[in-house]
């Protein structure tokens, strides 16, 4: 047996992301690199070190190869512990067969061995599939508190955008009184983070009770809170504000990143007291070259640019050569953006080539139709021959044929 | 042993006195250089890059800095279960320990020495810039049947004491060793890196003592140029050495042309470093760099020219750094122009100072001052 932990976490990172498109087809969504050197799964695991949990276990399902590897011993992040630590958890074979987990409830009862080993009091559930910097402790903390079964992270969105979101109506004391899922009348802006902590004695009854009920799908949202609810157990919401985003669309992300560059939005990742912990490359440091023209932009570590770069976001090692212009765009390890090439309002995954003379998206302001437009990506390892173009909206996952 | 045979040892102290401004707190070896790297970070990288799996380290005074860098020995893979990084601080029955040459600091370590189990032996100092392949030094080193080899360089002999000059037979065996002679031309100099059989190494320590010798230059390798087949190994590509603050300035800037940093920055053979977990570097809307290295965590929203930039780094709107190596954590504010500036960690220069020095004297601001 382990030594006893208060709080542990379990992070859910099994998910494919399909709306990432070809950005997500060999690798889990929490792998998608994010600001110029981050991985999304970099941002909850900070978050539970700087936090003080140090036990965490990470479920993986869909192409877990990068991530598992990204995460290695867990010791970017301090977590290669001799009690405790990362642990990848993998849906594994059994007695009476093997299973994928079939949701993210399922996920967490196939583990149930794992979290006892710790004997926790508490545990954490969380998603690997958002930016935000948060003290799960100042959580448990009001969770304790409020003497809760399971507190839900909260964060209040614009009406406009509540439908989108599942919602909580909550008394004076935050303590949960109603759940709506993507109601198209919205009476909450309250919306879920994707953040819980559960009382460990409770959420295993409930998650033991929940495998039983053959016509469950077996999901938190779904079927484990509600049933909680239903029963009357104490549940309370607790308020967020801070910066928080989904970046489950190419939308999404694509303004994720950019929103690091604005400098109204609340996101510090240069704040020493609560750094976010990354895998970092080997790399010496950038270099800007005498012809070239930066504004407005993120540069990583061993990157060169010689080109002009505006309003854009480069990852480490990334080439952009004298006469390629790349303008709110956010460009991944490795790619090199050949003399003359123009990428505008783009993704460029890692190890791409943008060859000469070729151009990837196009400015809203170019175009005859908006509806036509949108993000272009371009896909991991994918070479845009000269003079090629990738048009806005498209996404590249295999070479393109120049003119 | 595991590994591929080689013990290295690093001099971290030696030459501290020729950076007396940088070293003021610190040892040679954890000197910042090349926007987020210690010099150690080089000679470590290059051990560890040919399979060297044991480094020992010897310190002689200011070296907290240094054992802060080093940690346990992770970033370079010699955090080891077996072998690894081992800190070698100064040791001497009865006596201060302080050591003055090579020779007392070998004699220091001669217990870790003879514990040692590797065949051959690799010294290296940390004054030496360079992306050195110990593979290939091996190679030559077997190829020649050579006792030592010592690796040397073509150029303007470096102004650091004891500096040995070399004659080369067509064979690159050394046939005459100087010891700081009058040099104005271009000689064949020692980047003090020599590599030999740790026997060979224990026998000649032995003889040393024996004969109360002092000197590691002279009386070890001069004295016996011509007993021992010791041969100079010659660098052409970039290494450098940093002798005096102008030096360092110099190679620093070396940098800046391309062509030197993808050598030193062989992406065969990576520098590796302790990692700062910052964010990449960001520009402002109005801010301007040209043919500058920066590193993650500084924030522009100035004007950057011909500089290095460590970690951290903040050049406010409106400020103007030209020709200038800035340290982690340094910031200048708004109004005030840097010209061949040094400042060292976490200085600040507040607003509307103008600080100029020379191409061959840059100006060094010591380590947390605020101008």
């Amino acid at each position: 047996m382990a030594r006893k932990m208060e709080c542990i976490a379990m992070l859910l990172a099994g998910g494919q992301g399909s709306r990432l498109g070809i950005l997500t087809k060999n690798i889990a969504k929490p792998a998608v690199p994010y600001g110029g050197k981050y991985r999304i799964i970099d941002f909850p695991l900070s978050n539970c070190v700087n936090s003080g949990i140090s036990t965490v276990g990470v479920l993986t399902q869909y192409q877990p190869l990068e991530l598992n590897d990204y995460i290695g011993n867990g010791q970017p992040w301090d977590l290669d512990r001799a009690n405790g630590g990362v642990h990848i958890l993998s849906p594994y074979q059994q007695i009476k067969g093997s299973e994928w987990y079939k949701g993210t409830a399922n996920a967490i009862y196939q583990n149930i061995n794992f979290i006892d080993r710790y004997n926790p009091e508490y545990v954490a559930i969380l998603s690997g599939d958002h930016i935000y910097k948060m003290d799960y402790s100042k959580m448990l903390d009001y969770h304790k508190e409020k003497g809760a079964a399971c507190t839900i992270a909260m964060l209040e969105v614009p009406w406009e955008e509540a439908p989108r979101f599942g919602l909580m109506l909550v008394d004076d004391d935050n303590r949960i009184t109603e759940f709506e899922e993507k109601p198209k009348n919205p009476r909450s802006n309250k919306a879920s983070m994707g953040v819980y902590i559960f009382t460990w004695s409770k959420l295993r009854e409930y998650l033991i009770a929940d495998e039983a009920d053959p016509n469950s799908s077996n999901d938190f949202g779904k079927n484990v809170i509600p049933a909680m609810h239903a029963a009357g157990e104490r549940m309370y919401a607790y308020l967020f504000d801070g910066y928080w985003k989904d970046v489950g669309t190419i939308d999404s992300l694509w303004e994720a990143n950019l929103d690091l560059l604005n400098p109204k939005v609340d996101l510090d990742l240069s704040d020493p007291t609560w750094k976010i912990y990354s895998k970092t490359p080997t790399a010496p440091p950038h270099y800007v070259a005498p012809g070239a023209t930066v504004q407005n932009s993120m540069i990583g570590e061993g990157s060169q640019v010689y080109g002009t770069l505006d309003f854009s976001i480069l990852f480490s090692n990334v080439t952009v050569e004298a006469g390629a212009v790349v303008r709110d765009s956010i460009v991944m390890p490795g790619t090199v953006i050949k003399s003359g090439a123009v990428v505008q309002y783009a993704i460029v995954a890692e190890n791409a080539v943008i060859e000469a003379g070729a151009t990837v998206g196009e400015r809203p302001e170019a175009m005859n139709d908006l509806a036509d437009w949108g993000v272009a990506v371009v896909g991991s390892g994918v070479c845009v021959h000269a003079g090629a173009r990738v048009a806005p909206k498209a996404m590249a996952d295999e070479d393109v044929k120049g003119a | 042993m595991t590994g591929n045979n080689i013990l290295g040892i690093i001099y971290s102290n030696k030459y501290d006195e020729c950076l007396s401004e940088i070293t003021a707190p610190r040892t040679m070896g954890s000197v910042p250089f090349g926007g987020r790297y210690r010099l150690i970070d080089f000679v470590l990288s290059n051990m560890v890059n040919s399979g060297i799996e044991k480094v020992g380290v010897i310190t002689k005074s200011n070296y907290q800095s240094l054992m802060d860098h080093l940690g346990t020995g992770k970033p370079w893979d010699l955090s080891r279960k077996t072998e690894g990084m081992f800190i070698l601080p100064p040791f001497s029955y009865g006596g201060t320990g302080d050591y003055t040459g090579r020779l007392e600091m070998l004699r220091g370590i001669a217990g870790f020495i003879s514990r040692s189990t590797e065949d051959y032996i690799l010294f290296s100092d940390c004054n030496n810039v360079m992306n050195l392949d110990v593979d290939a030094l091996m190679d030559f080193h077997t190829e020649t049947a050579a006792d030592i080899s010592i690796v040397c360089k073509t150029g303007k002999k470096p102004a650091l004491a004891n500096t040995m000059v070399f004659d080369l037979d067509g064979a690159s065996r050394i046939t005459r060793i100087a010891i700081d002679p009058e040099a104005s031309g271009e000689v064949t100099y020692s980047l003090n890196v020599v590599l030999m059989k740790r026997s060979l190494l224990q026998r000649l320590l032995n003889e040393a003592i024996s004969m109360r010798h002092e000197s590691f230059e002279r009386d070890l390798l001069q004295g016996n140029a011509a007993k021992l087949r010791i041969f100079g190994y010659k660098l052409d590509g970039f290494a450098r050495t940093i002798d005096s603050l102008v030096s360092y300035f110099n190679v620093s800037m070396a940098l800046l042309d391309p062509k030197n940093c993808g050598e030193l920055f062989n992406p065969d053979r990576p520098v590796y470093t302790k990692v700062r977990d910052d964010m990449p570097a960001i520009y402002g809307l109005g801010s301007s760099a040209k043919n500058s290295l920066v590193a993650n965590g500084c924030i522009i929203d100035g004007e950057v020219e011909n500089s290095v930039l460590f970690r951290g780094v903040r050049v406010e709107k409106g400020a103007v750094v030209k020709n200038s190596i800035l340290m982690q954590g340094s910031f200048v504010a708004s109004g005030s122009t840097l010209n061949y500036v040094i400042t060292d960690k976490s200085v600040a220069i507040t607003p509307n100072k103008t600080l100029s020095g020379a191409e061959n004297y840059p100006i060094f601001v010591g380590k947390e001052i605020v101008i």
